[in-house]
Parts: C-alpha cells; structure tokens; sequence
C-alpha cells in the first residue's frame, strides 16, 4: 500500500528529473557546437534577421503602448498620495528592469519560438533530420545551434529598442497629456537610471532569448506523429518558454537586486 | 574507392509492443546489388534505417564494411557516413533551399566544392533524372510528386557513395522514367562500383536492378535468391507476392 504511493510519487519524479536531464545535455550539445567550427553562418543569420529585424513591429508597439499606460495608471495612482513627480522614474525602471525583457521575451517566444517548433518539428517528421545525418551534417549543429545563438543574440538587441519605445511613450503620455515639462521629464528619467539596471535587462533578455531557441529546437527537434504531434509541439514550445520566462525572470532579479 | 558490404545478424526491433523486425539476417557482398521485397508495413524502411544508424535495433549485430555499427564511436560513424547515401521514401527534401542545393548538399557540407560548382554539378546530376538545370533554381515544394523522387535520387548519388540505399526509388513515376532511374541505379553498382540497397514494390524494376533479392515477412527473411527469378522461383510465398497474386500462403490480414 505504502509502497505503491511512494512508486505513484517516485516513478513521475524520476521521469521529470530524466526529461530535466536530457534537456540539459541536449543544451549544453547545442553550446559546444556554437564554439567548435565548423560554423553555419548561413544559418546563423538567416535566423538572426528573422528574429532581431522581422520581430521588431511586434516588440515595439507593444513596448510604446506599454510605456504609455505605465505613465497613465501610474500617475492617476500615485495622485492618492501626492507622489505624481515619480510617473518619469516609475516608468523608466519598470520598462527597463523588467517589463522590456519580459513582454519582449513572451512576444518573441509567440513568434518565433512556434515557429522553430513547427520548422523542426516538420522536419523531423518527414525525415528531413534524419536525411541531413546522410548528408554528412550534424543537425545538432545545423539547425540547433545557429537557431539558438540566433535568439540569444537578438532578444538583447530588440529589448534595447524596447527600452526606449516603452520610455518614449511614457514620456509622450506625460508630457502631452498629463502636463510634465519636457526637460523635467528626461531628467528625471536620467537620474534615476542607473547602469546595473540596464546591464540587468539586458542579461535577462539574453536568458530568455536563449531559453527561446532552446525550448522552440527541444520540442521541434523530438516532435513525432504527424501534423497532430507537431501543433502539439509548437504549443509546448510556447507555453513552456513563457512559463520559464517568467520563472527565470524571478531568479535574474533575485541575483541583481536581493536586498 | 572501395565498395562496402553489408551484413545483419539476428536484428531485432520493437515500437513500444509492437515487434518490426524479429531476427533479420541479410549478407550484401561489396559492389552488389540486393532488392528487399515485402508487403506495405513489414519493416523494409525500418530496416534500412536501421543499417544507416537512423534508428538503433534493440539486438542484433549490423555490419557494414566489417565494422559493427552499433558500436562504432561517433566520429568513426561520421566518417562511414560519408560514404553512405540514402533515398528516403518520402524524397525528404531541404524545403528552405533551392534544388541545386538540396542536390549538392553533400558534396558542399564536405566542402568538395565551391558554391559556383555546385550549381553546375547540380546540373549535371539532375540530367542524369532527367530533369532540365532550370529546375535548379526552384524550390521543393514547386516540383510535382515524380519530380521530387528524382531530385531526391539525385541527392543521394551525387556525392557517389560507397553504398546506396533507395527506398522505392521508382514509386510515383511513369514506366518510362522508372526504366531510366533503374538505369541509372545499376550504373551506380556497374560503372561506380558502389554497392545497393533497394527497396521496391515494382517487380519488373526489381528484376532490372537487383542481382539479389530478399523479401521480408513476419519481420524475418523468408527467402533470398536471385532477382531475375522472382515470379517463378518455386517458393509458394514469393511467387504469390511476385506475381500479386490473391490466393496463397500470403493472407491479408490487418495491420497491427
Ligand atoms: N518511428 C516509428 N515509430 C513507431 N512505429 C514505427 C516507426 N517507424 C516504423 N514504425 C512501424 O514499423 C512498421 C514497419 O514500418 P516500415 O516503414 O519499415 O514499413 P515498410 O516495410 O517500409 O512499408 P511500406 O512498403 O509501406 O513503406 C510499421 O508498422 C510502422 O508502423
Ligand atoms: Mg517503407
């Protein structure tokens, strides 16, 4: 009776820290063929252009109006306690600390974390993957690697133009709408900023991107069964790369900025 | 240039319950050619795969060129890749690159050769599939059914392997093409002096291209003998299955 509880817990614990496991070789495989030639860099940027310059609409309007918001529903919260001067700061950090790697992170995982899925997954069910191992390719290295040192790279790149979008709009909601002098706006945005703010988000945004690639490449990569197993794929991709988004979010802020 | 043989020993291989190959032997001399034969779902793709390294049997010895390849480290099977090509069933084709460079891929992964040679190298390739060098320049997925098997044939060949397989190389085409794709396979045996591997459902074809044949029942070998003999070799089952016959010891039965 006891015994077959603690299997009922053991066996689904084992087969987590088995799929862990794997997970983890299957990234750090994908690692070691980023830094040993020979390199793909064909590949590379094909991937890096899709990523970095085709997400940018994407990541921008959602950054501006995530920007403008910010600056709204700050500024009407903190009317309750006379503290209106602090929209400029509050916006700036939260864009910058959190909100541009975060929102930019769970968009990129939308587009382009679907569709490495659905790309390899296709691929590896109609045998494609196992024809470039004939072929005298490593599809390790031809398709895992470029794809996520691709999204590693971008998400960084797309996270800057994010900051400045997501400050821009507060500064357009708080000096045309709310009635912040201009001068006075940016420089209460330059003050408060600080370097390890920006050097934070810039680290998560490489976290994530690189969680991304590796979530899009795992689930593509083992997908089997026909169209069914890769729409199953590219959702698990998705789902799972936000969920770790966020996780990780959590642990990056933590090793910044514990009190 | 030296062909490879091949030799199984006692292969085995389940999905999950279901066993696919239950003890497949098979002797492939160097420079020969075998046809697999057997009905649809009788593990002929499985098997080949399983030569290739594709997919690991759960027992069983597989040799090619004496050296076991279930065993072989990862670089000493890279490097036994190099001189293998295979035709997948499905073609399989790169839908990201252009056809000459799903043609040339080899020959350019092994940096053989320019990116300038290869389209020409493509070229020449795809005539001998009887497809003119424009269609090159178009993608995969612009190409009929029939258009794909020969690029994909092409694919295989071009870096002249060692060892061929074909997995129904002439499925989808017309008799007339499918004679010169024959052709051009037991060219590859005769005037290159690889060895292949084919699997087909064509008995005519098979005849052609095979100077073995085996066919594959039950997930065994029942029979090995000479392919210019299949329809009347005096073996009750392949004779039925040669000559797609409904009445024999072969039964239709439902695929499990
Ligand atoms: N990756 C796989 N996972 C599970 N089952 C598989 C897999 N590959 C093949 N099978 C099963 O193995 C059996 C043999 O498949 P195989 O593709 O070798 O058949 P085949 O002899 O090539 O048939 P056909 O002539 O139709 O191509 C089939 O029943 C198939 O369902
Ligand atoms: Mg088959």
């Amino acid at each position: 009776m006891v015994g077959a509880m603690l299997a009922g817990i053991g066996r689904p614990v084992l087969a987590a820290c088995e799929s862990v496991g794997r997970l983890a070789l299957f990234a750090a495989e994908a690692v070691s063929h980023m830094v040993r030639p020979p390199f793909h860099a064909r590949q590379f940027w094909r991937h890096f252009v899709e990523v970095a310059y085709f997400s940018l609409p994407v990541v921008a309007l959602t950054a501006l109006f995530t920007g403008m918001v910010l600056a709204l529903q700050s500024y009407t919260g903190f009317a309750r306690f006379n503290a209106q001067s602090a929209v400029a700061s509050v916006v700036v950090l939260s864009v910058v600390r959190e909100l541009g790697p975060v929102l930019a992170g769970l968009m990129v995982a939308g587009r382009i974390g679907a569709a490495m899925a659905a790309e390899l997954g296709t691929m590896r069910v109609t045998d494609q993957i196992d024809a470039l191992t004939t072929l005298s390719t490593d599809p390790m290295k031809y398709l895992v690697a470029p794809r996520i040192l691709a999204t590693t790279l971008a998400l960084p790149l797309l996270v800057v133009v994010a900051d400045i979008l997501g400050v821009m709009g507060g500064y357009v909601i708080g000096t045309m709408k709310l009635g912040f002098v201009s001068a006075a706006y940016l420089d209460s945005t330059w003050d408060v900023l600080e370097a390890m703010d920006v050097i934070s988000g810039l680290i998560k945004a490489a976290v994530f991107g690189f969680v991304i690639g590796l979530m899009g490449c795992w689930y593509g990569f083992h997908s089997k069964g026909g169209a069914q197993g890769v729409g199953l794929a590219t959702t698990s991709a998705v789902v799972v790369a936000s969920i770790l988004i966020l996780m990780l979010d959590y642990v990056v802020t933590e090793a910044f900025f514990s009190p | 240039m030296s062909a490879l043989g091949v030799s199984l020993k006692g292969v085995r291989k389940s999905f999950g319950a279901k066993r696919v190959l239950d003890g497949v032997d098979i002797e492939v001399a160097p420079n020969s050619s075998l046809v697999i034969l057997g009905g649809s779902g009788s593990g002929k793709s499985v098997t080949i795969k399983c030569i290739l390294g594709l997919i690991q049997p759960d027992e069983g010895v597989i040799e090619v060129g004496g050296q076991d390849v279930t065993r072989l480290s990862r670089r000493d099977r890279l490097a036994l890749m190099d001189r293998m090509g295979m035709l997948f069933q499905q073609g399989a084709l790169f839908d990201s690159l252009p056809v000459w460079e799903n043609v040339c891929f080899k020959l350019l992964a092994q940096k053989r050769i320019t990116r300038a040679a290869a389209r020409d190298r493509a070229a020449e390739v795809l005539a001998q599939v009887g497809l003119a060098a424009s269609v090159g320049d178009l993608s995969p997925s612009e190409l009929s059914g029939g258009m794909q098997k020969r690029v994909a044939l092409a694919r295989a060949v071009a870096a002249r392997p060692d060892l061929i397989f074909f997995d129904e190389p002439t499925t989808g085409l017309d008799p007339i093409m499918g004679a010169v794709i024959d052709g051009l396979i037991v060219d590859c045996v005769q005037r290159l002096g690889a060895t292949a591997i084919s699997i087909t459902h064509d008995m005519a074809s098979a005849r052609r291209i095979g100077q073995q044949a085996a066919m594959i029942h039950h997930g065994k070998i029942v029979w090995t003998g000479a392919a210019a003999e299949l329809g009347n070799t005096g073996n009750a089952m392949v004779d039925q299955f040669a000559r797609g016959e409904r009445e024999g010891p072969i039964q239709m039965e439902l695929r499990k």
